[in-house]
């Protein structure tokens, strides 16, 4: 061990990190984050903004810690004087053509061109009266708005198109104070993964246009959650304000989605923001659906339930999550039982050249593995065809499958689960308000068997309740079983009976998620 | 101006026997004047010796650093698994340095030699000759010598019928400064645009194309031929001052001089005598105010310091200042040294390539300062914020183009404090409008 490690002083705390690892790297280990600009763990080392200038013992002048590897015995100072001044004057130099419009701008208080200047900056300028450079905000295409006069010329959207998209469509254009990022004239930056540029951006340079005046960063509520666009199930944060989500953010797991998302997740909230929502339990009377309360939806259903044997059909969405499809087949499992659901793909993946396994994948759905996983088949076409001959019809859906207006006509039992309720389901015998995934805690299964958990992110509407909270209310009406109350419950009493899952547990898949126990999970589709 | 001209008697003319001369731009020419025996003689021996003889010759780089260029030679890798480069750097561009072109102008062969002399030495397959841009003359010049070089077999699969393999390209500039320093050089033979790379990796681990590179400039290469001929103890021997600067210098002298142009001169000859004797000193009823020299990028001498600079490493070094590329500017008392250093800072404020911050906003704040100064609107603090600003480009960045710019400014204030004064008091009538 000793070999490849080295033990440094930074500080005057100790830290001890691979040999090979930079100053800075080190230094967030020990808790301590110098500040930097043009540094960025996904992109190559450019160097280019000084910002991050230590002092290493024995070396001559500054350093910067982006480009000083950690060496055994090494003393770095950060907070020093020579270090701290040299700093404040970076600042100092990046703001004398750096307008003061954080009023305006989306990236106040999570700019950190902000955070640096209120940590560690001048409190007046030096610059007196001189006019600042003004250059007009350019479109680069996409989603993504180019505000030069706030620039700082970091790189970092360069490094990305250059060597992570590997799309040179970006540059540096002019030299000295007059230079600025350019975008090659036949280009438009619509690369699928492009919109990264925006998160990169240290300071409110490049914006996007779908989140523009949206919110202030300080009034977006954050939470962990995993993409619902494809497959690969990119970690994101998910950002509300006042109960609607504002944008999609890529949160960080090295080893799924590194620090990125592609374009299309970054779009896919909108589904999650809809108004067209079920809000009651409804049931079916003499004049059609009627409003009712959850015991009296739970107790119908499981008269329904109870009453019938035989041929089952379940149909269920791809994002719903592991929990509500281990309980629909835990529910459903004395019936004759065919169940599937239905998987939009789209041909063609669009990778990240830059990052190994990671693209936006065909198949557009988040938990099509864990579906698999639960017994929930693909033969979705067959699933319906087999509708009409069922004694019972369970349909699980958050607005994901497009139902022809006669697709479950004929179901004589129809239970049916959802956000909305198309015109398709206005023959259910029971109708379950659900929230959507953005609205409850859960569980997916990417394509590559990491179980990954996303977290409530904004209450759903109305007495909306997770359909793991429906089908294990149902559960225990009907077997007299304890009804779960967290997702967590449900996901270790599934962890208990699925080999899929075993050996993992709701607390310990933390953030970043697991794979099941490769040996106890033999034979389920596990990851190879 | 100042060329051809009779060597002065004080001068050692090495590099610019020739210089004048127009005969010796030829292969024929050359040959007949003793050219590329040297190379012949080389080609016999074992590269690692050639570096010897260039490390005991005591030949340190004439580009502005002064490095000893054997022991830079010597920092290529010995286990040949990549491919190796030269570049030989004639983007000169510094201001006030003319030397490297009337090389490249009247023996374009010495530099080739040169070249070819080095490349063996570091067994590079390709040297790249980087000339700047606008030397459109010197561009005809040494691509018609190249032409020969190939045509007569010096260059080529088989050099001199030695049976190695010498290849070399012209690579023109477009104009940019930086593109003299050497990673932004290599940067620009690659395509890119002329940005200074961040070191480590050093051109000798990861240069041009990403192996292993030499880069050296075009006096230095020159000399090399001659060092090879006439032995190490010859050039070692040329000195008139300190041991560690040996050889002879070409110096380009312009500004407020009787007679500006190139003299070389052995190295530790008086900058007085220089500028006073082979350049004719000042004009009629003018007296020597100030001088730079060693090129733009270098502090700024005042009138005692220039009479008793040495010119060599260490002796500019003595006075403060350094020894550069030898780009000597004389002022006399006419000149406004203000304006002078806002001249300056606002080139350097025009070639900063943008990477760091301190550069790119330091330089250009700097030359906004001065503007002022000069159009009467000048504070009293300015000075001082002058000075500040100058510590923080001086040290901090991947070149020292933000310290070059920053040297003038510091060195003038320091010893021109008053002429500054007297634009910020009003007691000098502004010379700039706009400020």
């Amino acid at each position: 061990m000793a070999e490849d490690q080295v033990t440094l002083k930074i500080e005057g705390v100790d830290v001890t990190v691979p040999r090979g690892t930079t100053v800075l790297e080190a230094a967030k280990r020990a808790g301590i984050l110098i500040p930097h600009y043009c540094y960025h763990p996904g992109l190559p080392v450019s160097g280019v903004c000084r910002m991050c200038l230590v002092t290493v013992e024995g070396a001559p002048g500054l350093q910067i810690a982006c480009a000083t590897d950690a060496t055994d015995g090494q003393v770095v100072s950060v907070f020093d004087s020579a270090a701290s001044d040299a700093r404040q004057a970076v600042l100092e130099f990046l703001l004398i053509n750096h307008p003061l419009d954080c009023p305006i701008c989306d990236q106040a208080g999570e700019c950190e061109l902000q955070d640096y200047v209120f940590q560690e900056g001048r409190a007046r300028t030096r610059y007196s009266d001189y006019p600042k450079r003004f250059s007009p905000v350019e479109d680069f295409g996409g989603d993504v708005l180019y505000v030069p006069n706030r620039c700082i010329l970091c790189t970092r959207c360069i490094r990305f198109m250059d060597h992570v998209a590997e799309e040179s469509v970006l540059n540096v254009s002019e030299r000295g104070d007059r230079a600025f990022i350019g975008i090659h004239p036949d280009a438009v930056l619509d690369h699928p993964w492009a919109g990264n540029v925006i998160d990169l951006c240290p300071v409110g340079s490049l914006i996007s246009k779908d989140f523009l005046h949206k919110a202030y960063a300080w009034q977006l509520d954050r939470t962990p959650g995993i993409c619902t666009g494809c497959s690969q199930g990119c970690n994101i944060t998910i950002e509300t304000r006042d109960n609607s989500i504002a944008r999609l953010r890529p949160r960080t797991n090295e080893d799924v989605n590194r620090y990125f998302m592609c374009d299309h997740g970054r779009f896919e909230y909108r589904w999650m923001n809809s108004g067209d929502r079920i809000e009651a339990p409804l049931v079916a009377g003499a004049n059609g659906l009627v409003a009712t309360d959850w015991s009296q939806a739970i107790a119908r259903c499981a008269e329904i339930v109870k009453g019938v044997s035989g041929k089952a059909v379940a149909l269920v969405s791809p994002r719903a999550s592991c929990e509500s499809l281990y309980l629909v087949h835990q529910l459903l499992k004395d019936f004759e039982l065919l169940s599937a659901c239905p998987v939009e793909v789209v041909e063609g993946e669009q990778p990240l050249p830059g990052v190994p396994n990671l693209a936006l994948r065909s198949e557009r759905a988040p938990n099509v593995e864990g579906a698999a996983r639960l017994g929930h088949g693909a033969e979705y076409d067959k699933a319906l065809e087999a509708v009409k001959d069922a004694a019972l019809v369970f349909v699980l859906d958050d607005g994901y499958s497009q139902f022809g207006d006669d697709a479950l006509s004929g179901s004589e039992n129809l239970i049916y689960l959802g956000t909305s309720l198309p015109d398709a389901a206005r023959n259910s015998s029971v109708v379950f308000p659900m929230s959507n995934a953005a609205e409850e805690d859960g569980t997916y299964v990417n394509r590559d068997g990491r179980v990954q958990r996303y977290m409530q992110a904004k209450t759903a509407p109305g007495m909306a309740r997770p359909a793991w909270w429906i089908t294990g209310a149902l559960l225990s009406e009907i077997r007299g079983t304890d009804a779960p109350a967290t997702a967590g419950e449900v996901f270790d009493r599934m962890a208990a009976s699925e080999s899929a899952f075993a050996g993992l547990s709701y607390e310990t898949l933390g953030t970043q998620g697991a794979f099941a126990n490769k040996a106890s999970g033999a034979g389920v589709g596990c990851d190879s | 101006m100042g060329y051809p001209h009779e060597p002065h008697s004080k001068e050692t003319v090495v590099l610019s026997r020739y210089f004048g001369d127009k005969s010796a731009r030829s292969y024929d020419g050359w040959v007949e004047r003793g050219g590329y025996k040297a190379l012949k003689k080389t080609l016999d021996m074992d590269p690692a010796a050639v570096i010897d003889v260039v490390k005991e010759s005591g030949l340190r780089g004439r580009g502005g650093a002064g490095f000893p260029t054997g022991v830079k030679w010597s920092f290529m890798p010995k286990e040949k698994n990549k491919p190796h480069y030269l570049c030989c750097n004639a983007d000169e561009s510094e201001p006030g340095t003319f030397k490297d072109r009337e090389i490249m102008r009247w023996t374009p062969h010495a530099m080739i030699e040169g070249c070819a002399i080095a490349q063996h030495a570091i067994q590079a397959e390709v040297t790249y000759i980087y000339i700047r841009g606008e030397f459109t003359e010197e561009l005809a010049i040494v691509e018609q010598a190249l032409r020969e070089a190939y045509s007569d077999g010096v260059l080529g699969d088989d050099a001199m019928g030695s049976g190695k393999k010498l290849d070399m390209y012209i690579h023109r500039g477009a104009g940019a400064y930086i593109c003299g320093e050497e990673t932004a050089l290599m940067n620009s033979i690659e395509g890119k645009r002329g940005n200074p790379r961040i070191k480590p990796p050093f051109p000798a681990a990861f240069g041009v194309f990403g192996m292993p590179t030499t880069i050296n400039n075009v006096e230095t290469l020159a000399v090399v031929p001659h060092i090879i001929n006439e032995g190490a103890e010859w050039h070692n021997s040329m000195c008139l001052s300190n041991p560690k600067s040996v050889g002879t210098k070409l110096f380009s002298v312009c500004g407020h001089v009787v007679k500006p142009g190139n003299y070389e001169v052995t190295m530790g000859f008086s900058l007085g005598e220089l500028i006073n004797d082979l350049a004719g000193g000042m004009r009629e009823g003018r007296t020597l105010k100030a001088c730079i020299p060693g090129g733009s990028s270098v502090p700024i001498l005042n009138k005692e310091e220039t009479e008793n600079c040495i010119l060599d490493y260490e002796g500019c070094i003595e006075q403060g200042t350094m020894l550069g590329s030898g780009g000597v500017i004389v002022f006399d008392d006419s000149a406004d040294m203000v304006y002078q250093i806002m001249l300056l800072a606002r080139f350097y404020a025009h070639e900063s390539c943008a990477q760091c911050t301190q550069c790119r906003e330091g330089t250009a704040w700097t030359t906004r300062i001065l503007e002022r100064m000069l159009a009467g609107k000048g504070k009293t603090e300015d000075l001082d914020l002058l000075l500040d600003l100058a510590d923080q480009m001086t040290g901090k960045t991947i070149c020292v183009l933000s310290d070059s710019c920053a040297a003038p400014v510091v060195s003038g204030i320091k010893k021109f404090r008053d002429e500054f004064e007297a634009y910020i008091n009003g007691s000098r009538e502004p010379v700039l409008v706009h400020g």
